[in-house]
């Protein structure tokens, strides 16, 4: 492999990594917290544990979240010093602001789990709560840089330099609400459903009706309904999103939904491979006019086509797939709880069959697949730039050479701590079932929180 | 100047704080894994509950300061990123396992040995690797070919004043996360963890003094202009030997000073930190302005000044919003009898 291509992998796999984590890291706490707030109006004590389970699962993940987030953070300088000087130079306000969310969210982190015993509950409530609004502004604040590359703004680029430079105007560029948002709103996503998944897992070891069973119940039905609204919400961004890829970065939106001319009333092409040959893609289901109206709310939008550009400056084009799966698993993700609504509520069925709980336990590991999709596709779509139209990744990349060994040391780091994360969760919670901590809280004398073991 | 000479200066700023917390972060993870059999002194009880809550706040630190680097001064960080690719990758994959192995052995409780020794050899690497940054940045072992900086490894591993570099750091390491520790062990009433972290310190603050003067006498070798630039400041560097003389009393005052408990390390701990304080002035003052000697200057890597502005403003607000927390966080985990004399279980 060219060094190029071994830092771009590198880095890949650095990100991919992370934002597993990372995801998660901002979607559970917002669970934790509406089981605590669910708690203060019903007093039911299942809440209460299921905020001290997942409280555990979160403070184990952070353990990998915030390593691998430091490597992202460093090796965004290390590989690609020269995206980095661009960034401190025009856009240097994201990453600096968002270390004080990272400062508040270590330190209320810390004093939700190891002061829990000691501080009143409306202040553990406000620690949660800037828990949660650490992790979603570190996520909202790091996406910004990523907006940024899409949308840069706030400069005036002129053989080489970079004049009149405004780093607030950098800050506000025109993607950076949507992106954001389209972010957040798929974080809680994931932290739902993945929430659905082991409680719908556990219902299954579990014999029906039983104390066990009926506590995973309820954080099924909590997950499936925050999950809902927001896989509901997360795609109605998403086609603002896309719309804002029609405006400002055709290329990348006709390389996703494979289109090759510039025309009006152009059709959408759902599934299938994109042909670079034939200009076509294989096996797709076409709806004619769509695409025209999603783009721009009008059949005679038109929507411009890969042709227009030089083939050199066209994107990868197997994006077209990583879109598709990203949108369909979407769209499961908003009719399964729609589904599970109708099954209990209108057909008034009690008992959930296997087959039901097996695609439960599914959509955890969607929710994440969606996450990857939806990155790679961001990210790889907007190549050969870094900073769309400014810089280009080859330009931006590392001088350094030899970098295979690097990229296999930093594999096989990853491996051991994503082993010894699914075992140290498995061990956890093994040790510490969901009786044993019904039992702390019900007694009340054996603190709850800080019981480790 | 004026503005770059501000940066700079903050830069400088959260060197030294991190410098502080890193210390003691991975000394005091390390000491929980050296007494980790010996469960009657409590000294691992001691390290842990200082560690639990700390650890994250200070990994954030080492963020702080990249990101400080490369809003303040982008054009350094061109430079320092080609040339650390190596030893901040090694830094780097180092921390990943330290911290998450130091997340998982309070977890896993009945694997909490080979968990422990993993992150406390990883951490105790850490302050050895991290400090060769500074000798890396006196220019002697980067090569410049078609205008691009490269890092010379041979001859970087080869000379004996970053061995000096890394010893010092080692030891210093042990050295204020022992002190920090018997300060800590004294507040929470555990006197044995008390002795033993005392008796730590005795031994390892005349090592860290001959570190210092390792690193002295072989920097002429090395990079002689940062020598006479020191020397030049060679009263404040006498000052800075001289407060050793505090921390003895501290730590080898044969009378007691309360309760009949003998040492008195909260004076130690703050006349260290006075120390490493004076210490490091003179040695950031005699580097400046050059961030890579000789090509990169404070000047020459100076960000856009509409930009260092901005992130200066946001500084300000950043730490009025965050102040609270540092003290609410300080009130729970240093100053709450509750926390610190808590039954071990
Ligand atoms: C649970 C995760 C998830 C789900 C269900 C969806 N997305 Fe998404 N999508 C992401 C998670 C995500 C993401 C990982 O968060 C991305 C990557 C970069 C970004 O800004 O968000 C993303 C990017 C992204 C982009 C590219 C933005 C850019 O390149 O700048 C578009 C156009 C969409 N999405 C559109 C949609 C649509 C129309 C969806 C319909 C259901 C959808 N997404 C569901
Ligand atoms: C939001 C903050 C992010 C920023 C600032 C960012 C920035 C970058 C940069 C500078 C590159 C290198 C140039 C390139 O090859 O495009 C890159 C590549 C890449 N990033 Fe992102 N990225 C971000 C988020 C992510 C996330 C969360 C993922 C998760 C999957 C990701 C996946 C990738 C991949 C796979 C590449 C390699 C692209 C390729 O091989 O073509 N990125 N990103
Ligand atoms: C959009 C994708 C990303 C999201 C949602 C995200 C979110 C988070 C969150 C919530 C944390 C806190 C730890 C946790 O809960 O696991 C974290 C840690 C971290 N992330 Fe990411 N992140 C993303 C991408 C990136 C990128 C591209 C970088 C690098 C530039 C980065 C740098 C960091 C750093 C340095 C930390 C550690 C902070 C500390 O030491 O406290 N993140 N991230």
């Amino acid at each position: 492999m060219d060094d190029l291509l071994v830092a771009r992998s590198l880095f890949g796999t650095t990100m991919a990594f992370h934002i597993i984590f990372a995801t998660i890291g901002v979607g559970l706490p917002f669970m934790i917290l509406t089981a605590e707030l669910l708690y203060q109006k019903t007093k039911d004590q299942d809440y209460v544990v299921m905020a001290k389970r997942w409280t555990k699962a979160f403070a184990v993940l952070l353990g990998v979240g915030i390593p691998t987030g430091t490597i992202a953070g460093v090796q965004l300088s290390l590989l690609w010093p020269g995206f980095m000087e661009v960034i401190g130079r025009v856009m240097p306000l994201p990453f600096q602001i968002e270390i004080y969310a990272f400062f508040i969210e270590a330190l209320f982190m810390s004093i939700y789990v190891y002061a829990a015993e000691r501080i009143a509950p409306w202040m553990r409530i406000v620690s949660l709560i800037l828990v949660a609004m650490g992790a979603l502004a570190s996520a909202v604040l790091i996406t910004n840089v990523h907006a940024f590359q899409g949308t840069p703004a706030g400069f005036r680029y002129e053989n080489g330099e970079f004049l009149d430079i405004n780093p607030w105007a950098a800050f506000f560029n025109p993607s950076f609400f949507v992106t954001a948002g389209h972010v957040a709103l798929s974080a809680y996503v994931v932290g739902a459903f993945v929430v659905c998944s082991v409680a719908a897992f556990k219902m299954m070891k579990h014999e029906s009706g039983s104390r066990v069973y009926l506590f995973h119940q309820k954080a099924l039905r909590l997950s499936l309904v925050v999950g809902g609204i927001f896989a509901f919400l997360t795609a109605i961004n998403g086609h603002s999103a896309a719309q804002y890829l029609h405006e400002y970065q055709p290329e990348k939106l006709a390389a996703a939904e494979g289109l090759f001319e510039t025309q009006s009333h152009a059709p959408l092409a759902i599934g299938g491979f994109t042909d670079r040959e034939t200009q076509e893609i294989k096996w797709a289901i076409e709806i004619p006019w769509a695409l025209s109206f999603l783009a721009g709310n009008s059949f005679d939008t038109v929507v411009v086509g890969l042709n227009d550009f030089p083939e050199e400056l066209w994107p990868p084009l197997f994006i077209h797939t990583l879109f598709n799966a990203m949108v369909g698993i979407g769209s499961l993700l908003i009719l399964i709880p729609i589904f599970m609504y109708a099954w209990r509520k209108l057909l008034k069925k009690k008992h959930y069959p296997k087959i039901m709980l097996w695609t439960l336990v599914t959509t955890g590991p969607l929710a994440v697949l969606a996450i990857e999709f939806g990155w790679v596709f961001a990210c790889t779509g907007r190549q050969p730039w870094v900073i769309y139209r400014i810089l280009s990744t080859a330009e931006s990349a590392t001088t350094a050479t030899n970098l295979s060994t690097l990229f296999i040391l930093f594999i096989f780091v990853y491996m051991i701590l994503a082993l010894a994360v699914v075992f140290v969760l498995l061990y956890f919670f093994r040790k510490n079932t969901e009786l044993d901590d019904i039992e702390r809280a019900e007694k009340k004398t054996v603190p709850l929180f800080s019981s480790n073991s | 100047m004026a503005n770059a000479l501000i940066a700079i200066t903050v830069l400088w700023g959260f060197v030294f704080i991190y410098a502080v917390m890193a210390t003691m972060d991975f000394g005091a993870g390390f000491w929980s894994m050296i007494y980790i059999n010996r469960k009657k002194t409590k000294a691992t009880d001691i390290a842990n509950r200082y560690l639990s809550p700390t650890w994250e706040v200070t990994n954030t630190f080492i963020v702080a300061l990249v990101v400080a680097v490369y809003s303040l001064f982008p054009n350094a960080a061109y430079t320092l990123g080609t040339i650390l690719i190596i030893p901040g990758s090694i830094i780097l994959l180092l921390l990943a396992l330290r911290s998450a192995f130091l997340v998982f052995s309070n977890i896993a409780i009945e694997y909490k040995k080979p968990l422990t020794y993993i992150s406390g050899i990883a951490g105790i690497l850490i302050p050895g690797l991290l400090i060769s940054v500074l000798p890396i940045t006196h220019g002697e072992f980067v090569d410049y070919m078609n205008g691009t900086a490269n890092l010379n490894l041979f001859r970087l591993f080869t000379s004996p004043n970053v061995y000096a570099f890394i010893g010092f750091a080692i030891s210093s390491t042990l050295f204020l996360s022992s002190l920090l520790l018997a300060d800590y062990s004294k507040a929470s009433n555990e006197m044995e963890a008390y002795r033993v972290y005392l008796r730590d310190g005795k031994i390892l603050g005349p090592i860290s003094l001959l570190m210092a003067f390792l690193i002295m006498l072989t920097l002429p070798n090395d990079a002689e202009w940062l020598y006479n630039r020191m020397m030049d400041d060679l009263p404040l560097l006498l000052i800075s030997v001289g407060f050793f003389l505090i921390i003895g009393i501290g730590l080898y005052a044969p009378f007691s000073f309360q309760r009949g408990v003998k040492g008195m390390p909260r004076l130690s701990v703050i006349a260290v930190t006075l120390q490493y304080l004076i210490a490091s002035y003179v040695y950031g003052k005699a580097h400046l302005p050059y961030i890579i000697y000789p090509n990169v200057t404070i000047q020459s890597a100076f960000t856009d000044p509409n930009s260092f502005r901005a992130v200066f403003i946001t500084y300000i607000i950043g730490f009025a919003i965050l102040f609270p927390g540092f003290i609410y966080f300080w009130s729970l985990f240093m100053n709450d009898k509750r926390y610190l004399r808590q039954k071990v279980k």
